[in-house]
């Protein structure tokens, strides 16, 4: 007698295919690499190089999608976690998507801050300066890093997920404070120049725009899979669970047998 | 709440009474860093010019080993299963063990700060070199300052120090998750204190408004934890 | 009538262990219940599923008319739990620990003061710092914080353990005046000779699941 264990988060398909690809997926990734292709040769051969900032100018078609998107990922995370933490909606599957956007907002940020070095050395002439937008974003990564490491605490999958949530929403609560304090104290960073982009020549704008639905579609793109990804993880799991029962019985029973009645 | 609030801190400042490891062991501690700072840094340029910062880095210190002790407390005799089998009401363990260590933290900081003074003063004797200010607004301020930037740094620290307790790894996971949650205290902390000794031709007025934001984050925190500090409780 | 605890396959898992793998238990008021079994069996995992603290993945338990699968926190106040650990603070005196403990649960100075003196704790003990006490006498403070909450399920995980002949004698007294009153007892225990004296019924508990076995009408062989 095998004790099953539905789900909530368990997909009605009881047996899961073998990758994560679906046509809806190998679609979107089409589409996706369209774009990147039409960005990078926009970025390095139709657009000129802007008077100030030189060749510098070409790391922002990645630098401002890829600091847009990680918000946007980083925004998902707290609002899933809301959701999770929230008893009235609770799921293991705002918790995975959580964790997913949390993972590729990581690199996302990662991306930005790299790019952004490199464009502050060649534009700044140094690779950092402590304003409020890098500072924040800089603080914001190892934030980011803290919530992976408690989604790998040795710990119940219910009690990891909370306190992953709780964390997530504190950070949420803090960036902005972090953000304005040290935007009180001290401000260098090209806050205008961002906004003055779109002020900029029409291929630069174009590009911004086809830039940010790439890396969009990217970030979905990658969701999905990572998704599907937790999803097989967590089916494992369940496997394992059976498995591990059907260990203990098999253990009682023999044990059982040693013990006088 | 308030009840259990109350009922947690002098159960945890009992324990610190009779236990005295905050008085034999965290505060020696925080004098010693004090005064490696010292041996680092040349003392009559950049020693006085950074003491805001390094004396505020050092309460970060003090403050980790705070919360670990406060919360190993909880952990060693499996007094965490108690509290939730007591049904202690969590916002009400929060604010107790947070006030808890808000007592000792200031304690410990106001030791360091009368290190300071005696430690980083410059003489009388160095001529090109002002001594630190201190006046009656200026304590006033410091104080103000001191007392908004430890709330905020005991509540976040004790939700923390609740998320991490009894993990392995909750030596390392403490910092990693405390540091950058707590940069704007860092901030708004090391300019009142600047704006307290007159460093870097800064006056009082310039100060207060850091206050304000001390006051705002602490005020953020302390909300925070006792929202939160229920769903983490619950499992262990 | 309605049984104190009802479990039917119950599985409750200690991170990926399933520490229960399909326990069935049924508990009428007024039992006092043995559980026995080798070490890792999930004894203790069972006592604390009854009082809330582990979570029940599959399976029915309801313990107090409450389903924990649905609100587990709301069996708390109900029951008293004496588990491994003691739960006592080292540095506080018998006294101050056996206070706070049943402060929170409400109990008067008299409730308080009659559980320290049933466990022994009285006069001189009361005011030693918990690090200055046996193992024995930590067990019986332990006690003491669970006796003066006055649950309506016990559940004692190993309480002879560490005690004297004396000790023991004092808890199965407390046991049974308890029962008395109308509370319910379920103990996990190694003393097999003593608790067979002690309990109305002993369940098997192995591989994280139950087996109902017969009260021996001779003594066991030793």
């Amino acid at each position: 007698m095998s004790t099953s264990t539905p789900s909530a988060s368990t997909p009605s398909t009881s047996t899961p295919s073998a990758t994560t690809g679906t046509r809806a997926t190998r679609v979107l990734g089409l589409v996706t690499l369209t774009l990147f292709v039409a960005l990078v040769i926009i970025g390095f051969v139709i657009a000129r190089p802007d008077v100030n900032q030189y060749d510098a100018a070409r790391l922002l078609f990645v630098h401002v999608p890829a600091a847009e998107m990680a918000y946007v990922a980083y925004i998902t995370t707290a609002v899933c976690s809301a959701f999770y933490l929230w008893p009235r909606t609770r799921s293991a599957t705002w918790d995975r998507v959580a964790g997913a956007s949390a993972e590729i907002g990581s690199v996302l940020i990662g991306l930005t801050l790299l790019t952004g070095m490199l464009w502050g050395k060649i534009t700044w002439g140094t690779y950092w300066v402590w304003d409020a937008r890098l500072t924040s974003t800089a603080l914001l990564f190892v934030m980011f890093l803290g919530y992976l490491a408690v989604r790998q605490l040795d710990a119940a999958p219910g009690v990891r997920r909370k306190r992953a949530a709780v964390l997530a929403l504190v950070a949420a609560a803090d960036v902005p404070i972090v953000h304005f304090s040290v935007q009180w104290w001290r401000t260098q960073h090209q806050a205008a120049s961002l906004t003055a982009k779109g002020a900029l020549e029409g291929t630069y704008r174009f590009a911004h725009f086809l830039g940010f639905v790439a890396f969009l579609l990217a970030y979905i793109w990658l969701m999905m899979h990572r998704n599907r990804v937790a999803m097989l993880q967590e089916h494992l799991d369940e496997r394992g669970l059976d498995a591990a029962i059907a260990e203990r019985w098999r253990e009682g029973a023999s044990a059982a047998e040693a013990i006088p009645s | 709440m308030l009840r259990t609030a109350r009922a947690v801190a002098a159960k945890d400042l009992r324990i610190e009474r009779r236990s005295k490891v905050a008085l034999t062991q965290v505060l020696p501690f925080a004098l010693v860093v004090v005064v490696l700072f010292a041996f680092a840094l040349d003392p009559s340029t950049s020693l006085r010019a950074a003491t805001p910062g390094l004396f505020w880095v050092a309460v970060l210190l003090v403050l980790l080993l705070a919360v670990q002790r406060s919360f190993a407390v909880e952990v060693t005799d499996g007094a965490f299963d108690a509290v939730r089998l007591a049904e202690l009401d969590p916002a009400g363990v929060f604010l107790g063990k947070a006030g808890a260590l808000a007592v000792q933290l200031l304690g410990v900081e106001a030791a360091m700060a009368v290190a300071v003074l005696v430690f980083y003063d410059p003489t009388a004797r160095a001529a090109d070199v002002t001594p630190f200010h201190v006046s009656v607004g200026a304590i006033m301020l410091f104080v103000a300052a001191a007392v908004a930037a430890t709330t905020g740094l005991v509540a976040t620290g004790t939700l923390y120090g609740a998320l991490a307790a009894g993990s392995r790894v909750r030596d390392t996971l403490l910092p990693l998750l405390v540091f950058p949650v707590v940069a704007p205290v860092l901030i708004g902390a090391t300019r009142a204190t600047e704006a307290t000794l007159g460093i870097g031709k800064t006056t009082l007025s310039d100060g207060w408004p850091a206050v304000g934001l001390l006051a705002v984050f602490a005020a953020v925190a302390v909300a925070t934890g006792v929202l939160a500090f229920g769903p983490l409780l619950e499992e262990a | 009538m309605e049984p104190v605890v009802h479990l039917r396959s119950a599985v409750a898992l200690l991170g990926r262990f399933p520490a229960l793998a399909g326990v069935d238990l049924d508990v009428q008021v007024g039992e006092i219940v043995l559980l026995q079994g080798p070490n890792g069996a999930g004894k203790s995992t069972l006592l604390r599923v009854c009082a809330g603290l582990v979570t029940v993945t599959d399976g029915e338990a309801v313990v107090l008319g409450i389903d924990l699968r649905r609100d587990r926190r709301a069996v708390r106040r109900h029951v008293g739990l004496l588990g491994h650990a003691n739960g006592l603070y080292d540095d506080l005196t018998v006294a101050e620990n056996v206070r706070f403990w049943a402060k929170s649960a409400r109990a008067s100075d008299a409730e308080i003061d009659g559980a320290m003196t049933s466990l022994g704790l009285d006069g001189r003990l009361a005011a030693l710092s918990v690090s200055r006490l046996s193992a024995g006498q930590r067990r019986r403070t332990a006690l003491a914080a669970l006796v003066a909450r006055r649950p309506r399920l016990w559940l004692l995980d190993e309480p002879h353990a560490g005690l004297d002949a004396a000790g023991r004698d004092l808890i199965d007294d407390l046991l049974r005046r308890a029962v008395g009153q109308g509370a319910t007892v379920v103990l996990a225990s190694h003393e097999l000779d003593r608790a067979h004296g002690l309990a109305d019924r002993v369940v098997t508990i192995t591989g994280g699941r139950a087996i109902e076995q017969p009260l021996p009408t001779t003594s066991p062989p030793c």
